[in-house]
């Protein structure tokens, strides 16, 4: 196990390496310089300015420093617009707001999508089934911006239950709309996957020893039929964290929650290559990171893969 | 009545059986599913309207219409007698024409992007999954790093750096969607490699990617098909959710990502029909192509149930 | 008392295509200790017979009939009910032992279980029975590969292993559906070799499913010949396989290679088995029978007793069977 986790790790250091310059020469190879969208800078400035950031130096050297920064001092480099801030400072305000309602969503979109579709493939065709793929089929056109609008809709301006943005240090009632912006259509996923994986494992040959060996409905589903009914699910984590992260920069800008999505879209608009390059970075490892943790999962539960 | 029924069972029995082709097979099974029907009504129904609708507008998409301007929420409500059918939206704009121009774009770029993915993705996975071995590896290495990376970041990026224009839109939505298609194509080939057909065809001289194009994608076209018509709606949400945040495509153009994304900011004001023209087109034909995609899914891979 | 007595048992399935009659008004005993091959093609209904019996059938399966075991009636019971005789007092070895072990569980642990839950013994002495159990179906080293999974197995040790299984709760019947189709040929004989060994040792009664006649000859003291879901004739081994009373079983033991008489080509039964959606009104082989006649075709013969304890179910004179 050890060295299969350790084999993991040699692969994701090639993969975030490649992350790392794939985005540096995207933005190099931007045309103009990241300052030139102020206008009226003399040469002489623009210059001085270039020579501040480092980008008078050869591109290998530039990247180069960029890389050690990140690897040595979890340095995400500067923002070439707000001199006085960089990545690091915006991360550091946005990241523990992301990862609050981030960690929810994931939690309620995973117990509540696994145990809705379980639940429905044991009782295939009762109402709970019907209701589980109901909700599934009726979240997959409700992606997290349109369902946004539409809960603020009801729960701000109809019902004056919720309030329709803002943060406020992540009080409780600030968090529920997100939370439920942003998981639904993940929660519909998975309910969708662990469904048709149960009914699919339990009809198998398995299943059916269990059941021929006395064993009550209740052992034969948890003890027999759970583990390789959540692997699909396992698989499916992975590009639903991708897709969650996705999601907050909408989460972030619909409730102005103050996560780092609403600092990548203020940079994309303003051109501020250094902040998107940083965020992009910091995105792409947690997301290597996270993967790396799906995949010793998914080892650890099935047997039959070998480390 | 009894007479013509029996000749009709007698013609039956006596009439040989007559081959049918897997596809008049599906054509058959699809259209006995009806929400699969219904679906496809509803994209018809999507698709005339996104092609007609400019043409009977009384407005055009991007005129103001200076008599509701500062009195939108009373006097651009969706009437008939303005000839707004729809509405207009915050700037005056008729809601109708602007809809279906929005409608255009959004179904341009579903249809688009899932075709570029399909196709890029198609040839990757086929030719991974025909030659195997450690080319394989390797191509398969590469789609998997390319999915451990959150692609609508890098899209955004893209659309940054080399400007906003709606080929960029188009390319970038296609080239970080076709990873998926990749896997399914290249799962589908590696089965298909070692069938007797192929083997003859290796057999007879013929060279791998005339056999990748002869014989491996013309059966690859099933599956191919049933992921396209389920990647135009995640390619449309794709769009909408760079036009919601702003990063799409530019004013007076519009798409409905970028009408719900202005519907929404103007909740607060009892203009409601802003967002909910948008959001009903969204809806059903997000609703439509999924209903269209399981039923050919169930139509031309009836095993898979 | 006989162990089994199976009356009139019928199991049906509701299908898209209409419903699908796989075993129709089958009857049977079984004494204790006492062994039974039932023979077909596929499709003849044979593994949906054993599935009815312990109510395995899938959802979409009705059984109707009564099945009686040691006089009680089993058919269509509470699945808590079954529980109790399942594995207990009458346990299955299933078709294909690649599939049939949960791959995610440790073949320890899937023994275990099912001593804890029918005997209340502790995890430790049920691992312990359970080593012993694989003992004694000759797996060598049982003691370490209880903590194995079952990939780790090859399917001849698999199958031993759900034959050791089974028999935890030294249960009074077991029932082996194809034990080893899916098996090598010299596997296959060490399988029935073990089949009859453990019908010896434990003294269990057994019934072998099977559409392969060779391997019945060694381990079965009765067989009973099924087509289209139904009994065509019953004997013991030795009566049917010298002189079959049914131009079915004629066929099947035609069809059987031989080495000791030449053969040219190996003998087929033309046709197809039967459409069990739609089965003729008459005997279900009469489309393929060669001594089919009129009444073949409109009613099914009954099932007769001859001889000693033999029966048949077939309109043309015995004699014509040869």
């Amino acid at each position: 196990m050890l060295t299969f986790i350790l084999k993991r790790l040699l692969i994701a250091i090639p993969v975030l390496l490649i992350l790392i310059v794939g985005t540096f020469v995207l933005m190099y190879t931007a045309p103009g310089s990241p300052f030139a969208t102020e206008r009226g800078i003399p040469p002489a400035v623009l210059a001085n300015l270039e020579a501040q950031y480092g980008l008078d130096q050869p591109f290998i050297v530039q990247i180069w420093r960029y890389i050690v920064g990140i690897v040595t001092e979890f340095d995400f480099g500067p923002s070439f617009i707000y001199r006085d801030q960089d990545v690091n400072d915006l991360i550091g305000q946005g990241f523990p707001v992301t990862l609050t309602y981030g960690v929810w969503s994931f939690l309620v979109a995973v117990l509540v999508g696994g145990t809705l579709g379980i639940l429905a493939a044991v009782r295939h065709n009762t109402w709970l089934d019907y209701l589980a793929v109901g909700i599934s089929i009726g979240a997959q056109v409700l992606p997290n911006f349109v369902l946004a609008p539409i809960l603020v809709l009801v729960f701000t301006l109809w019902l004056g239950w919720l309030p329709g943005g803002g943060w406020q240090g992540g009080q409780w009632e600030y968090v529920i709309l997100p939370v439920i912006a942003l998981s639904t259509s993940f929660m519909a996923s998975i309910a969708r996957i662990s469904r048709a994986s149960m009914l699919e494992v339990l009809t198998s040959n398995f299943i059916r020893t269990a059941r021929a060996k006395g064993l009550p409905m209740r052992r034969v589903i948890f003890r027999h039929a759970l583990k390789p009914a959540l692997l699909p699910v396992i698989s499916y984590l992975g590009p639903a964290f991708v897709g969650m992260i996705t999601g907050s920069v909408v989460i972030d800008i619909y409730f102005s929650t103050g996560g780092i999505g609403q600092f990548f879209v203020a940079s994309a608009l303003n051109r501020d290559y250094g902040v998107m390059m940083g965020i992009t970075v910091l995105l792409g490892a947690l997301t290597v990171l996270f993967n790396l943790v799906v995949d010793i999962l998914y080892a650890w539960i099935d047997p039959k893969i070998r480390y | 009545m009894l007479a013509t029924k029996a000749i009709a069972d007698d013609l039956a029995g006596a009439a040989p059986i007559k081959g049918r082709s897997l596809w008049a097979d599906a054509r058959a099974r699809f259209f006995r599913n009806k929400a699969a029907v219904a679906g496809l009504f509803v994209l018809v129904c999507v698709a005339a309207f996104a092609l007609f609708g400019p043409l009977i507008a009384t407005w055009n998409y991007e005129d103001i219409d200076w008599t509701v301007l500062g009195n939108v929420a009373e006097a651009g409500r969706p009437s008939l007698e303005n000839g707004h059918w729809f509405g207009t939206d915050a700037l005056g704009r008729d809601l109708f024409a602007r809809t279906a121009q929005g409608t255009q774009v959004s179904l341009m770029v579903g249809i688009v992007g899932a075709l570029i993915s399909v196709i890029v993705g198609t040839f990757y996975g086929a030719v991974a999954g025909y030659f195997g071995g450690r080319i394989d590896g390797v191509m398969m290495r590469v789609v998997d790093v390319l999915m451990s990376i959150p692609y609508m970041f890098v899209l955004i990026l893209l659309l940054v750096v080399f400007g906003r224009s709606m080929l960029m839109l188009f390319i970038g939505i296609g080239l970080v969607s076709w990873l998926d298609m990749a896997r399914i194509a290249r799962g589908q080939t590696l089965t298909l490699r070692n069938k007797e057909f192929v083997e003859a065809a290796v057999a007879t001289g013929v060279g791998p990617f005339t056999i990748i194009r002869r014989h491996i994608v013309p059966n690859l076209l099933g599956v191919v098909i049933v992921y396209a018509t389920l990647l135009v709606p995640s390619m449309i949400i794709y769009e909408s959710f760079i036009s919601f945040l702003g990063l799409g495509v530019q004013e007076p153009l519009t798409s409905w990502g970028a009408l719900i994304n202005d519907g929404a900011a103007e909740m607060n004001n009892g203009t409601l029909w802003m967002l909910l023209v948008p959001l009903f087109f969204f809806v059903i034909t997000l609703f439509g192509f999924f209903f269209v995609g399981d039923g050919l899914r169930d139509a031309l891979d009836p095993k898979d149930r | 008392m006989a162990l089994l007595d199976v009356t009139d048992l019928s199991v049906s399935f509701d299908t898209p295509d209409g419903q699908v009659h796989a075993v129709n008004g089958m009857s049977l005993t079984l004494d204790p200790g006492d062994s039974l091959a039932i023979v077909g093609e596929s499709g003849s209904g044979k593994t949906q017979l054993a599935f009815g019996i312990l109510g395995l059938l899938a959802k979409n399966g009705t059984s109707r009939g009564s099945v009686k075991f040691n006089g009680q009636e089993i058919l269509n019971l509470p699945e808590a009910q079954l529980n109790k005789i399942r594995a207990n007092e009458i346990a299955m070895i299933f078709q294909d032992p690649m599939t049939s072990l949960n791959p995610y569980m440790r073949v320890g642990e899937q023994m275990a279980e099912v001593l804890m839950l029918h005997q209340g013994t502790s995890k430790r002495d049920a691992l312990e029975d359970s080593a012993k159990m694989l003992d004694a179906v000759r797996i060598p080293d049982a003691r370490s590969r209880l903590r194995m999974y079952p990939h780790e197995f090859s399917g001849g040790m698999r199958q031993r292993i759900m034959a050791a299984m089974a028999l935890l709760c030294r249960p009074k019947l077991l029932i082996a559906d194809e034990p080893t189709t899916a098996l090598d040929v010299t596997v296959q004989n060490q399988i029935m070799e073990l089949m009859a060994d453990i019908q010896r040792d434990f003294g269990t009664a057994l019934i072998l499913i099977t559409h392969d006649l060779g391997i019945v000859a060694g381990t079965c003291a009765e067989t009973l010949v099924m087509y289209g879901g139904q009994v065509m004739e019953h004997g013991t081994t030795d009566d049917v396989f010298e002189a079959p009373s049914h131009p079915y079983t004629l066929g099947l033991l035609k069809a059987v290679p031989r080495l000791d008489v030449p053969q040219d080509a190996l003998q087929t039964i033309p046709g197809d088995p039967p459409d069990l959606t739609a089965l003729p009104p008459g005997c279900p082989f009469s489309p393929r029978c060669p001594l089919s006649h009129e009444p073949c075709k409109r009613t099914m013969p009954p099932l007769e007793a001859f001889g000693s304890g033999r029966f048949r179910a077939c309109h043309a004179p015995r004699e014509d069977v040869a």
